[in-house]
């Protein structure tokens, strides 16, 4: 029987490498934040697999992730690198770090509730979502879809500015 | 195409690569017939929320059609799955098929057909094939957040206006007839069952006709109550609508073939 060798400290690089890549629809946060890059493998002959969570199955920027952490990854001394995608455990909004949560509220979108498992906090139900930049909880909901599939669409009737809501799912 | 000999692919793997067909086969055409209502929503956020729709059913199509065409082992991939099939050789449900109508018969195939799916989904999870369970596991969140969305509709058209009572009562009136093929046991159902791989139709139909009574409760719509049911898309026999949806979707891999972004 024959044991495939792993590169660890490879490994590690290469997992850095790709978690400090941004999410191509909201920069501000990281791959890593995101809590996508699953695992990494490097072989001893220098080949890479990446194991990388898609968000939403019908997400646009899933082949774009892992092109860009493809690319990264090669420009970055890497042999031949493939990306896997990685379906079990399902990725859900839990996997973004407290760090990614901090930086959405900054960034003027509300992060998700921690509890994506919670029915309740899918629907959202008696919870008050407030305003990102005047933090009033005088908010409503405008649509549960808005322009990412990750996202649904709030407005401010205190400050009166529109924003959006990370989805709990 | 690769021609292989067939007895190289075992019995169970045909199986199985047919019954993930359906389940694809479902997901893409109704994600092309949301797809179909883009620019013509009721207003901005219904255009969103259907193209949203749209997005999750073509991704979950790929997933389905991805564990398919590796299943299968025939060189064949998702696109060749999607663009290079006839009419015939596609067994999704009839109610998918059926055209967008006006808003209200479009929430009513999204509320009839979601209702069943989610159902079917969350028993799939617990499939023997644990690829299926996995994807099925991922598409029963999507589906459950549409859901909730569509039977909100129901129940405003439903308890709404004199005219938007009149037109859900019609769309559900219309589209009931396609409900049955839903829970239609065929030999590929039986075995999907007894293998542990597939969803029991006859258990889901009891849990689904008691959540859509009590929804039609709540949007003071009347039960249909045609009871003659049409059938055959499991089989590929179909409504005239599936050829002139096909076409559409199909027109440039058939014209340019192989054509890439």
């Amino acid at each position: 029987m024959t044991v495939e060798t792993h590169d660890l400290a490879a490994e590690t690089i290469a997992f850095a490498l790709a978690s400090k890549l941004p999410d191509p629809e909201i920069p501000v946060l990281t791959l890593g934040d995101l809590g996508v890059i699953r695992w990494v493998k490097v072989s001893s002959e220098n080949n890479v697999t990446v194991g990388i969570a898609p968000t939403y199955s019908g997400c646009p920027a899933t082949e774009f992730i892992e092109s860009s952490v493809i690319e990264e990854l090669k420009n970055n001394g890497f042999g031949d690198v493939q990306a896997e995608r990685v379906l079990s455990p399902t990725w859900t909004t839990d996997w973004i770090s407290d760090e990614g949560r901090l930086k959405l509220h900054d960034y003027g979108i509300v992060p998700p509730d921690k509890a994506a498992e919670s029915k309740r906090a899918l629907f959202h139900r008696g919870l008050d979502i407030a305003c990102p930049r005047c933090g009033s909880q005088q908010t409503s909901k405008v649509s549960e879809f808005g322009s990412t599939p990750c996202k649904s669409s709030y407005k401010c009737t205190a400050c009166l500015e529109p924003f959006e809501y990370f989805k709990c799912l | 195409m690769t021609t292989r000999n067939q007895s190289s692919c075992d019995e169970s793997e045909m199986e199985l690569f047919s019954y993930l067909l359906r389940l694809g086969d479902n997901a893409l055409i109704l994600g092309q017939q949301l797809g179909a209502s883009v620019g013509k929503g009721p207003e901005l956020e219904e255009e969103m929320a259907l193209a949203n729709f749209a997005l999750d059913y073509i991704g979950q199509a790929r997933l389905f059609f991805g564990l398919a065409a590796e299943i299968e082992g025939k060189g064949r991939n998702e696109d060749d799955l999607a663009f290079l099939r006839d009419g015939i050789d596609f067994t999704n449900v009839l109610l998918v098929e059926q055209p967008n109508g006006d808003f209200a018969q479009t929430i009513a195939r999204q509320f009839f057909f979601e209702s069943f799916y989610l159902l079917q989904l969350r028993a799939l999870r617990h499939s023997e094939n644990s690829k299926l369970a996995e994807i099925a596991a991922k598409a029963g969140k999507e589906i459950q957040y549409h859901l909730r969305h569509t039977q909100q509709w129901l129940v405003r058209l439903g308890d709404g206006t004199v005219e938007s009572h009149r037109r859900m009562q019609a769309g559900v009136d219309r589209l009931w007839q396609y409900t049955g093929e839903l829970f239609e046991i065929d030999d590929l159902d039986r075995w999907a069952i007894d293998a542990g791989i597939g969803a029991d139709l006859a258990e889901i139909r009891q849990t689904w006709l008691a959540e859509i009574k009590s929804a039609f409760v709540e949007a003071t719509l009347e039960m249909p109550a045609g009871e003659w049911m049409a059938g055959g898309g499991k089989q590929g026999r179909h409504s005239e609508h599936l050829g002139y949806l096909l076409a559409d979707l199909q027109f440039l891999q058939r014209a340019y073939p192989g054509a890439a972004w």
